[in-house]
């Protein structure tokens, strides 16, 4: 077994979910509908959680965890406020 | 449209948005964090409350009108900023006690830290007011509502 150095390994998925997040913005800019957009939108900012966490392992910094913790909480309350609104939209 | 799940899940994401959001007041003025930032997050769970409940349930968490949130919060951050000028040092000076903690350890507590109090009401107070005020029809609802 081969020994993986862990920056490597950050960069690597950094440039990974990279590529995730342009997918997820080509989404958020031709969906077809709101509520793909809104999906969209909630996956960017997940992906983004992960890319704060894989800067905070090839950095050594801990404070990165508060960010992305942070960021994850209020990233839920978005897409609810979506929600929401969508389900109004629709309603009547 | 009352969501059960969100109401559930409102009830335990609330203490600990507020929570964390008090952890990062604290913490501020050594680290990233500090009373802006954890203002905003204090307004987070109100806003979820105003969302999975009703406006008027989130309006009753908070102890004051916003507005007075705010009035109160300015007046602890300007009054601990000149209170520096009545201690013969320029204005906004911090001063610190270190205050020896069981364990070892050491408190530094200083007056930045009531500053940032200040600030954190300051934010709160004007955030819940933006999202009352969004949320109701009219902009002056919440004060015809109370005088």
């Amino acid at each position: 077994m081969t020994h993986v150095d862990p920056q490597q390994a950050a960069e690597v998925a950094l440039w990974l979910l990279s590529l995730g997040v342009g997918v997820a913005f080509a989404r958020l800019i031709r969906g077809p509908s709101l509520p793909d957009r809104v999906v969209a939108f909630d996956m960017i900012g997940n992906l983004l959680v992960g890319g704060v966490l894989l800067l905070g392992i090839s950095t050594h910094e801990l404070y990165q965890l508060r960010v992305a913790t942070v960021l994850a909480l209020i990233n839920f309350l978005g897409t609810v406020a979506f929600a929401l609104y969508v389900q109004r939209r629709e309603l009547p | 449209m009352k969501s059960l799940i969100l109401q559930t899940a409102t009830r335990y994401l609330f203490p600990l948005l507020v929570l964390y959001s008090v952890f990062l007041l604290v913490r501020g003025h050594h680290e990233p964090g500090g009373g802006f930032i954890g203002g905003l997050m204090a307004a987070a769970p109100i806003a979820l409350c105003a969302l999975a409940y009703d406006v008027d349930v989130a309006r009753n968490l908070l102890p004051l009108r916003p507005i007075r949130l705010l009035a109160l919060g300015l007046a602890t951050a300007a009054g601990v900023s000149i209170g520096a000028l009545f201690m013969g040092r320029p204005l906004l000076t911090g001063s610190w006690v270190e205050l020896p903690m069981p364990g070892g350890g050491v408190l530094d507590l200083g007056t930045p830290l009531l500053f940032d109090l200040g600030i954190y009401l300051v934010v709160l107070g004007v955030v819940t007011q933006i999202i009352f005020s969004l949320a109701t029809k009219s902009p002056l609802h919440w004060e015809r509502d109370e005088s």
